[in-house]
């Protein structure tokens, strides 16, 4: 049976690891193959790395540190962050990124998710999506649902979460990063409603994101938000549990895991 | 040991194959094996041992692979395929058979069978949620005897039913259940790995599956067929 997966999210930035509340007030976590490694030993069933660097400048930092990671963890690593191009694709993939997510690329340009899925594969064309449920004069116009932000969640694009998750799978996309912008960084658990309406949605897997704050979290996005994979950042960084510590809650509650 | 060739024929990213396998070639010691990546035919021949790797789908791999060198990659692989330890992985393990039903692609026809999609469209599994194609994600691998005996020498040491890391939509249905060294539950039964004579390949990522994985890059490096 395919074992439900755990993977840290490492924020990036400056070629340092750091991690934020509500995506701002910045702290150092550390260097991020100390930190790779660590997980790797800990039983991470993959690694993402969000490059949340704010200029294009610092953008190929994260070469570097894909370089190094992936010479010396086997285990999937993904990238995401600025990604906006089929080209940027090759380099993170020629870095050593298994995955590379786009996130506001996509939604500026749809098509570009089918022309990288063409050119490498679905399998490592992920798409990353913040979702904040409807409040206001939305609520009112558009019912009860999700719509879809970027630029760091500060742009509502006015398009329905869930509808735009199915769009990107039919457009090639293998995998969706689900993030919940009204729970990210809040340590109250995922939007389990959001989570579960993507993953019934889709044929692809999802990954469900933002909020986890304790380890029963995940395991409830697995068995109510039926996710494929959890990710989480702040709980591991900060040494509040070990990955082995939450593939054990889970395992506990009847979920497959790797262990 | 001498040396190992990855074979680079434009599909994909082959580092994560190329790391594991100088890993794995490192750890072996005084007798590690020089690993290159490489797309030259007279390399391939002189090579000890050849991985096979294969990302993206079939057919692009197969046009690729049939075009490089005006054709002379894929002789120097059909050789190699014939006469030393070669070893494909995922799109380089289904490239192996005859024929794939992904944009109806033929094979190498280096041993009998097919390539199928999972038929999970409507299924459910167990606890409700639908099966997600593709499979993505760590799922066990039973080990099969070879040639009537003990399980494939390649699986020294990796534990049966160990997990590997897996992403495909298509899997391999080889003709003849002799060549089956590994399989795993995904909606029902598969074919995970496959094997005859000196060939050994797996549809998971050895690359990508941490110990085990690496365990695997190691025994091939000194399997002797």
């Amino acid at each position: 049976m395919l074992a439900k997966r755990i993977i840290p999210c490492l924020d990036v930035t400056g070629g340092r690891v750091v991690k934020g509340i509500n995506f701002v007030e910045l702290r150092d976590a550390g260097d991020p193959v100390e930190i790779a490694a660590r997980y790797n030993e800990q039983g991470a069933d993959e690694l993402t790395f969000l490059d949340i660097t704010a200029t294009s400048d610092g953008r190929d930092l994260i070469l570097p540190i894909i370089e190094s990671v992936a010479s010396q963890v086997f285990i999937p690593l993904t990238v995401g962050g600025g990604v906006r191009s089929v080209d940027d694709v090759r380099r993170l993939l020629n870095a050593g990124a298994d995955k590379v997510s786009f996130n506001s690329a996509a939604v500026a340009r749809p098509e570009l998710i089918r022309e990288a899925s063409e050119r490498y594969g679905a399998q490592c064309i992920v798409v990353a999506i913040d979702a904040k449920r409807r409040t206001g004069e939305d609520l009112a116009a558009k019912g009860p649902g999700w719509d879809v932000y970027t630029h760091g969640g500060r742009k509502n694009m006015h398009l329905d979460a869930v509808a735009w998750a199915r769009q990107m799978a039919e457009f090639g996309a293998g995998e969706i990063l689900l993030t919940s912008m009204d729970r990210d960084g809040t340590r109250s658990g995922f939007d389990l409603d959001l989570t579960r309406a993507v993953s019934d949605a889709v044929p692809v897997p999802v990954i469900a994101s933002g909020g986890v704050g304790k380890l029963d979290d995940l395991a409830d996005g697995v068995t109510l938000g039926r996710a494929d994979a959890v990710l989480a950042a702040s709980i591991f960084h900060y040494g509040d549990h070990t990955v082995g510590e939450a593939k054990a809650l889970m395992a506990s509650r009847g979920i497959p895991v790797r262990q | 040991m001498g040396r190992v060739a990855v074979i680079d024929y434009g599909m994909g990213n082959l580092r994560s194959v190329s790391q594991a396998v100088i890993h794995a070639a490192q750890a072996l010691g005084g007798a590690a094996p020089e690993v290159i990546v490489t797309a030259d035919p007279a390399a391939v021949r002189a090579a000890d041992r050849v991985v096979l790797p294969g990302q993206g789908a079939m057919r692009d791999c197969m046009r690729e692979l049939r075009e490089a060198h005006d054709g002379e990659l894929l002789a120097a692989v059909r050789e190699a395929a014939a006469s030393k330890p070669l070893m494909g992985v995922c799109v380089g393990m289904q490239m192996l058979l005859d024929h794939s039903e992904e944009q109806d692609t033929p094979g190498l026809g280096l041993m009998p069978g097919r390539v199928l999609r999972f038929r999970l469209d409507d299924a459910l599994q167990p606890d409700g949620s639908r099966y997600k194609v593709p499979q993505m994600g760590w799922n066990r691998v039973r080990q099969h005897a070879f040639q009537g005996g003990a399980p494939h020498p390649v699986w020294a040491g990796v534990p049966d039913e160990a997990w590997f890391y897996f992403v495909h939509s298509y899997h391999a249905a080889p003709a003849d259940a002799a060549h089956t060294a590994g399989s795993t539950e995904y909606g029902a039964r598969f074919t995970s790995a496959v094997a005859r004579d000196n060939i050994f390949a797996t549809q998971f990522h050895p690359e990508k599956s941490a110990a085990h994985g690496l365990a695997l890059y190691r025994n091939f490096l000194r399997w002797r067929p």
